[in-house]
């Protein structure tokens, strides 16, 4: 019972937080926005990474397909998007609110379609490929996406296209991007959540576990790797739209497929929160945010090469991650964690295996 | 777009200029591809900064040639060959021995964030701006200055099958190169037959290293360095492993005189901008057969 009362204190704690963060931080909202966004992606690619081991550098591509998607139906549904592109943001349309409204809701979701639907067409691509040639290959899947969108004219080639504005107060706008950051990163956690729960994780796990064992015993395992990534996909194409629409200009290589910014980083993360784990991915995120930030702040110029260093050391040295170290320095302490809250059992058991016993 | 498909079948002799433009260019790509094909054989490291060495080397090159000494850039070819050497084996006592053991995606991750680091320095050292190297060679003309063969890239071809020729005599004969093979082949036996793994595996990517460092030098007399054109060269060299597998030099000669060819064709049909592209498509290409052949054979591509 007790413990019951700690965990709802835990989530509506952090629920509260995130709530009010903007509230009491408003010269960061935009940044916090992207925090939440960091933690999504870190999610999503931890479904794949680290619990059906395969490792993905090409998941940046549901990103930016559904950053397209929201931002064409946007255009199209009061206009024509090859006449709007062809300006190169000279033409500007003064959307109603609702005209707005309902364009991004409309495009949200088929953002998120559209990548679920390019996750099972790329899935039978890429899922005769493991090990290192499935990363080479993702990877290079993303990088010619972006480099192909780059030249189609018709959604503004290398040039881009300016988001349509946001008929209000830009304080409003900021607030209004922040929460939906926020309530698509929480209903990710709360749908991974419930998914680590099922027979889902079981199977996938045994995926990364053994594949051709987990196909002997049954386990469709095309179906369930073309699953897995078809939910990724889904919710990192929502968070495409919305990333789109906070930065108000989309263009294929920095901001839709940035492979080698966001691509990487939702690897870094997870990597440097723990594989296999739900609170990883999460932790990894804020953390790294946090680095990133600092050092893109403080060290003008060799930002990158710390992010560089970053890899390296993090993988060399450290690849456990935190919560793998936190499960190798108390086990005692997890082990009764594990007892009690069937959640981190089930997104720890893996890494157990593996890392105490 | 298609305009230059139609131009190709009223000049046939274009055909057979592109043809040589990308067998010569592709001559290079080999020997980063040949140094690749070294490392993931021998040691199973996939090096993402692969492109990058090569154009490290390329920008040692720049330096010594527009340092006092003013070196001509094929002279600069025995120093930037032991830099890179000194360079590889640096790294492999700092990080790369941490990975041999771990699995298979530690040391593509690890190798990409050292292409990270790499592609930053060079950029804070010499700036983002494209740069070659002058050598200062003539330009040679056939059929009425219809086909134009630049001396340098007759000569960097020269150079590179003379290095791809040294490279086999060195493995088969010398004493490490047997050692190395020895090692690829199994490295446990090689262990008790009193072998020095660990030796063969720095000398194996210090010289992947060098290999890269010369093949940058060419690539910087005939074509471009910039310091982010490393991955695209670290994606070709790819392309041409996958398709011609390891332990295969000739393979991965013949694939790398293909792919040069395939993008100087594609580069005039399509355009520059698609050169990237290109590549990357090839590669897609390339794992999607493939997997369809091993598919065949109830297999995966691993």
């Amino acid at each position: 019972m007790n413990l019951k009362l700690k965990k709802i204190l835990f989530y509506g704690g952090i629920l509260l937080v995130g709530i009010f963060a903007p509230v009491v931080f408003p010269a960061y909202t935009f940044q916090l926005a992207i925090l939440w966004l960091m933690i999504l992606f870190a999610l999503t690619w931890d479904i794949l990474g680290g619990q059906m081991g395969y490792n993905s550098l090409g998941n940046i591509l549901f990103f930016g397909a559904g950053m397209y998607v929201c931002v064409v139906v946007q255009i199209g549904m009061y206009y024509d998007v090859a006449e709007y592109t062809a300006h190169f943001g000279a033409v500007k349309i003064d959307y109603t609110p609702y005209q707005y409204f309902s364009g991004l809701a409309l495009g949200l979701v088929l953002a998120a379609l559209f990548s679920l639907v390019l996750a099972v067409i790329f899935g039978w691509i890429v899922f005769g490929l493991r090990g290192p040639y499935f990363a080479i290959g993702t990877l290079g899947v993303a990088i010619a996406a972006g480099e192909l969108v780059g030249t189609w004219d018709y959604v503004g080639g290398g040039g881009g296209i300016t988001v349509p504005m946001y008929p209000g107060d830009p304080d409003d706008r900021a607030v209004f991007f922040y929460s939906l950051s926020f309530v698509s990163a929480v209903s990710t956690f709360i749908f991974l959540k419930w998914l680590y729960s099922t027979r889902f994780q079981l199977a996938i796990n045994a995926i990364r576990d053994d594949e051709e064992k987990a196909e002997a015993m049954g386990i469709h395992t095309n179906r369930y790797k073309t699953i897995a990534w078809s939910f990724a996909a889904f919710f990192l194409g929502i968070s495409g739209g919305i990333f789109g629409n906070m930065t108000g200009f989309i263009e294929p290589l920095e901001v839709a497929f940035p492979t080698v910014t966001f691509g990487i980083f939702m690897v870094l993360m997870v990597l440097l929160g723990g594989k296999g784990t739900l609170w990883g991915p999460v932790i990894g995120a804020v953390l790294f945010h946090l680095i990133k930030e600092i050092t893109w702040t403080y060290l003008l110029g060799w930002q990158w090469v710390a992010l560089g260093s970053l890899i390296i050391i993090n993988v060399v040295f450290f690849q456990q991650g935190i919560m793998g170290w936190v499960m190798e320095k108390w086990p005692d302490l997890f082990g009764i964690k594990v007892d009690e809250d069937v959640v981190s059992a089930k997104g720890t058991n893996s890494v157990n295996n593996k890392v105490v016993s | 777009m298609f305009d230059n498909l139609s131009l190709l079948g009223l000049v046939p002799l274009l055909n057979l200029q592109l043809l040589i433009d990308g067998i010569l260019i592709g001559s290079i790509f080999a020997l980063a591809a040949y140094g690749l094909a070294l490392v993931w054989g021998v040691m199973n490291i996939k090096n993402l900064a692969q492109g990058d060495f090569v154009i490290m080397g390329g920008y040692i090159a720049f330096t010594l040639s527009e340092s006092p000494f003013n070196l001509h850039p094929i002279l600069t070819i025995p120093f930037v060959f032991v830099l890179m050497f000194v360079f590889g084996w640096v790294l492999y006592i700092t990080i790369i021995r941490r990975v041999i053991e771990r699995d298979l995606f530690t040391s593509l991750l690890a190798t990409f964030g050292l292409a990270i680091v790499i592609q930053q320095l060079i950029n804070l050292a010499y700036g983002p701006d494209v740069q070659t190297v002058e050598s200062g060679m003539a330009i040679r003309e056939f059929f009425d200055g219809e086909i134009t063969i630049a001396d340098t890239k007759l000569v960097s071809f020269l150079l590179a099958m003379s290095m791809a020729l040294l490279i086999t005599v060195f493995m088969k004969k010398s004493r490490m190169g047997r050692a190395i093979r020895a090692t690829s082949q199994n490295a446990r036996a090689a262990r008790i037959m009193g072998i020095d793994t660990d030796r063969v595996y720095a000398f194996t990517f210090s010289l992947n290293a060098g290999i890269c460092g010369i093949a940058g030098v060419l690539i910087s007399i005939i074509w471009v360095i910039q310091p982010f054109f490393g991955m695209t060269h670290s994606i070709r060299s790819f392309v041409i492993v996958t398709s011609a597998g390891f332990g295969n030099l000739i393979g991965v000669i013949l694939s790398a005189l293909g792919l040069g060819a395939v993008e100087q064709f594609s580069g005039f049909i399509l355009g520059a901008e698609f050169q990237q592209a290109t590549v990357v498509g090839l590669l897609v290409g390339v794992l999607i057969i493939r997997q369809i052949i091993q598919g065949r054979q109830r297999q995966v591509v691993k």
